[in-house]
């Protein structure tokens, strides 16, 4: 009762800080580099530490991603579908989080940050819809001349490495990840790089959502560091260069990614979150597969 | 006594050769501007067919403005019912010279005459036939209420498929009313020249359709021309990664169509007579020069020589020959630098120490050829089992479990194609799930068509030619390939 610190009155209870990491392979490594950066609120309030993941964490993110990749693409479509729907279920009890992380990461109000928010949970509740739609909507059974049963079916492309948008840190951050893993991708994600506090709450609760390890893998740090490794990567299949601000960094990364004829999203317009997302960012990550049987007695 | 055959010649009359042509810009032949001519042969005889243009950089620019200003003033503008008509018209006329356009195709390509009139032909007439009918549907393709053309399409294609590729670029690009700068490929020019005759027999606008000869570095100025907004490429997938690269930040759409290197699995329950029937048209149809080729074949262990066996007994009745002969199975190599390169990689195949066999066949005295071969005792690491030889020559591999089987298939930068041969259904969708490629055949094998969506996986390239998925290749719609 004696020994109270001037800076801890009795009144106030000392906060529990959070060490701000990286998710991979659905753990929560610090960067095999040790190095961390400063985030702030959009007003230049210290808020975190975030991890400043390295070209390791990089390749490492790739591995735990491919590994995601098998089960989550070999999944059924309505078993993906559940796993989306209960992201947003689990990010609609964590609003007050969520809405305080995006109040400060982008400097709006209350009353704007619940609105993304909201609908940042309705985006994971919209694409859950998708998954076992998917097929129907860009699938065919094609009438060839012959006698062959033969149709097409949308296939996950792989892995595929994503920046997310840099201004919009949440409701961007799903719009560009839920398409991509809806049907069956896995991802590597670079989240915001001066705004990653929302994202790495999301990881919080894609670790709790049932998501198998390594489906998505969030990196916080500097894209422009990370980005040339993962768009030469052998075992990247695709790019989504949504949150590449410089335009020659984007299109040194496309050139990148032909070493290895990688799938690469660069959106020619700057994206309206809000807006209807249309089938633009689910097309672009899958192949079709066609199969042909011939028919007879 | 051997049964022999009597040689049965298709006709050469039916075809009209000019001594040379020129480009076909804005509706009629024109001159290249530097004048350079190169000559296109026939690779059975090594005789000169015709001398064609070689079109430069100018000659670029001037197709390139045609097709803008066509694409601008008459062919973006047009109806769909209008622009179905004419693709109408176009198939009608393929149709109407379809033999002519057979016999030139293999006078050029080398082909036998048996697979240009059976194969090549009806489906270039079918690829008009099934996109004419969409130019004026396109509303309910799946791609939005109002789905808009690109622009100026840049298409490049290769020598293996000469008229058919062509049908694959063309077709689609103006069903969803577009324009195209089209280069066939150096060694094959002649059929895309007749098409463009096609087209003005047709009374197709000028600049809709333009025709530009020449080799890479033609190929090169039309891909990397500031005036076009698609670029779609058929051929090697070195070509087309430095055509990826060339493209970065310009915005331009792509489709590309590249490399194979396809695995034909065979399980211990397939039908053997069909299995080995559909292993030679998976390899030996067209001389293996196709992308899908089924080049590395698995056989499950225990039916490996039985397999074999067979497959040599049947290779040994190909006949290989006088391309226009109808009773030919194997027709000439393309070219002399292709017959190189099948000869490079075939001796890489022995002094990797896999076990060579060809079949014995008497080779003409002139021209370029190679009888079918078949290398045993083929490991992942050969370079015949990685690399794309684009020829008559097949590389086999045994497994034992189907696990086995998916890996070893998969093992592979390439995506293309597939081949799956057993009795059990359950097996053949199992399988066709976990292979990664774009088009999977079951129980057959080299089957196409234009309601069929063709295109790889990984490294043999992306988007889709045929089908509904094809025309998101040439409607503005972003993330459609």
């Amino acid at each position: 009762m004696s020994d109270h610190s001037p800076a801890t009155p009795a009144s106030e209870r000392l906060e529990v800080r959070k060490t701000y990491k990286l998710f991979v392979g659905g753990a929560f490594p610090r960067s095999e580099s040790g190095r961390t950066y400063e985030v702030t609120t959009a007003g230049g309030v210290f808020l975190a530490n975030a991890a400043m993941a390295s070209r390791k964490d990089a390749r490492d993110a790739v591995l735990a991603a491919r590994k995601g990749f098998g089960a989550w693409s070999a999944a059924t479509a309505y078993n993906r579908g559940q796993v989306l729907y209960r992201i947003a279920e689990v990010m609609e009890g964590r609003r007050a989080q969520f809405t305080a992380d995006v109040r400060e990461a982008e400097g709006i109000d209350e009353s704007a940050a619940e609105a993304q928010v909201d609908a940042a949970i309705d985006r994971w509740v919209w694409y859950a819809g998708w998954a076992d739609k998917l097929a129907q909507a860009l699938g065919s059974a094609n009438p060839v001349a012959g006698p062959y049963f033969n149709f097409s079916v949308p296939e996950p492309t792989g892995v595929v490495a994503a920046v997310a948008p840099q201004d919009s840190s949440l409701l961007g951050l799903v719009s560009v990840v839920a398409p991509i893993i809806v049907s069956g991708n896995a991802a590597i994600v670079i989240a915001s790089t001066k705004r990653p506090v929302p994202a790495i709450s999301l990881t919080e609760v894609l670790a709790t959502s049932d998501v198998p390890s390594g489906v998505v893998n969030v990196l916080t740090g500097d894209a422009a560091e990370m980005m040339p490794w993962l768009a030469s990567h052998g075992d990247v299949n695709a790019v989504d260069l949504t949150g590449i601000t410089d335009p020659e960094l984007a299109t040194s990364l496309e050139r990148d990614a032909a070493g290895t004829v990688k799938r690469v999203l660069r959106p020619t317009a700057t994206a309206d979150w809000s807006g209807d997302p249309g089938l633009s960012r689910l097309r672009a990550f899958v192949e079709t597969k066609t199969v042909w049987h011939p028919m007879g007695v | 006594m051997p049964f022999e055959y009597a040689p049965a010649p298709e006709s050469r009359a039916i075809v009209d050769l000019e001594s040379s042509y020129g480009l076909f810009i804005d509706g009629a032949f024109v001159d290249a501007r530097g004048g350079t001519m190169f000559k296109t042969v026939n690779p059975a005889t090594e005789e000169v067919l015709a001398e064609v243009s070689e079109a430069g950089a100018d000659d670029v620019d001037r197709a390139v403005a045609a097709a803008r200003i066509a694409y601008e003033s008459v062919w973006g503008p047009m109806s769909g019912r209008d622009r179905a008509k004419y693709l109408f018209r176009i198939a009608r006329l393929i149709q109407e010279r379809s033999r002519e356009l057979a016999v030139l195709e293999s006078m050029d390509n080398g082909k036998p005459i048996r697979e240009s009139r059976d194969v090549d032909l009806p489906l270039v007439a079918a690829h008009f036939f099934y996109h004419a009918g969409w130019a004026d549907k396109l509303e309910h393709a799946g791609y939005g209420p109002h789905p808009r053309p690109l622009g100026v399409a840049a298409q490049v294609i290769p020598w293996n498929f000469p008229l058919l590729m062509l049908a694959w670029k063309v077709a689609p690009a103006l069903a969803c009313g577009n324009t195209v700068v089209l280069k066939p490929a150096e060694t094959t020019p002649l059929t895309a020249l007749a098409f463009a005759d096609i087209c003005r027999q047709a009374d197709l606008p000028p600049g809709v359709v333009n025709i530009l000869t020449g080799a890479g570095e033609t190929g090169r100025l039309l891909v990397e021309h500031p005036g076009v907004d698609k670029v779609a490429f058929t051929g090697s997938t070195e070509v087309g990664k430095a055509i990826m690269r060339s493209a970065a930040g310009t915005g331009k759409r792509l489709t590309l169509e590249l490399g194979g290197k396809a695995a034909n699995v065979v399980f211990d329950d397939a039908p053997i007579d069909q299995a080995v029937e559909g292993i030679v048209n998976g390899i030996f149809f067209n001389q293996g020069h196709v992308c899908c080729a089924g080049s590395r074949l698995l056989l499950q262990e225990s039916i490996a020589d039985e397999v074999i066996t067979s497959l040599k007994r049947r290779l040994g009745t190909l006949r290989l020959g006088d391309p226009l002969d109808k009773n030919t199975d194997i027709g000439a190599i393309n070219s002399s630098s292709q017959l190189a390169r099948i000869d490079e990689l075939v001796k890489s195949g022995e002094d990797e120490g896999a076990e060579r066999w060809s079949a014995p066949c008497a080779i003409p005295d002139r021209g370029w050829w190679f009888p079918p071969t078949v290398f045993t005792g083929v490991t992942q690491a050969h370079r015949i089992a990685r690399e794309e030889i684009f020829g008559p020559v097949l590389s086999v591999l045994t497994f034992r479990t189907p696990d086995e089987a998916v890996e070893k298939a998969n093992n592979t930068p390439y995506g293309l194609s597939a081949g799956i041969w057993t009795e059990k259904g359950s097996r053949i969708l199992w399988m066709a799930q976990r292979l990664r490629a774009g088009v999977v055949w079951a129980n057959t094998f080299n089957r196409f068509d234009p309601a069929s969506p063709f295109g790889g996986y990984k490294e043999s390239g992306f988007g889709r030619e045929g089908g509904i998925q094809g025309l998101g290749g040439y409607l503005d719609v972003e993330g459609n390939r």
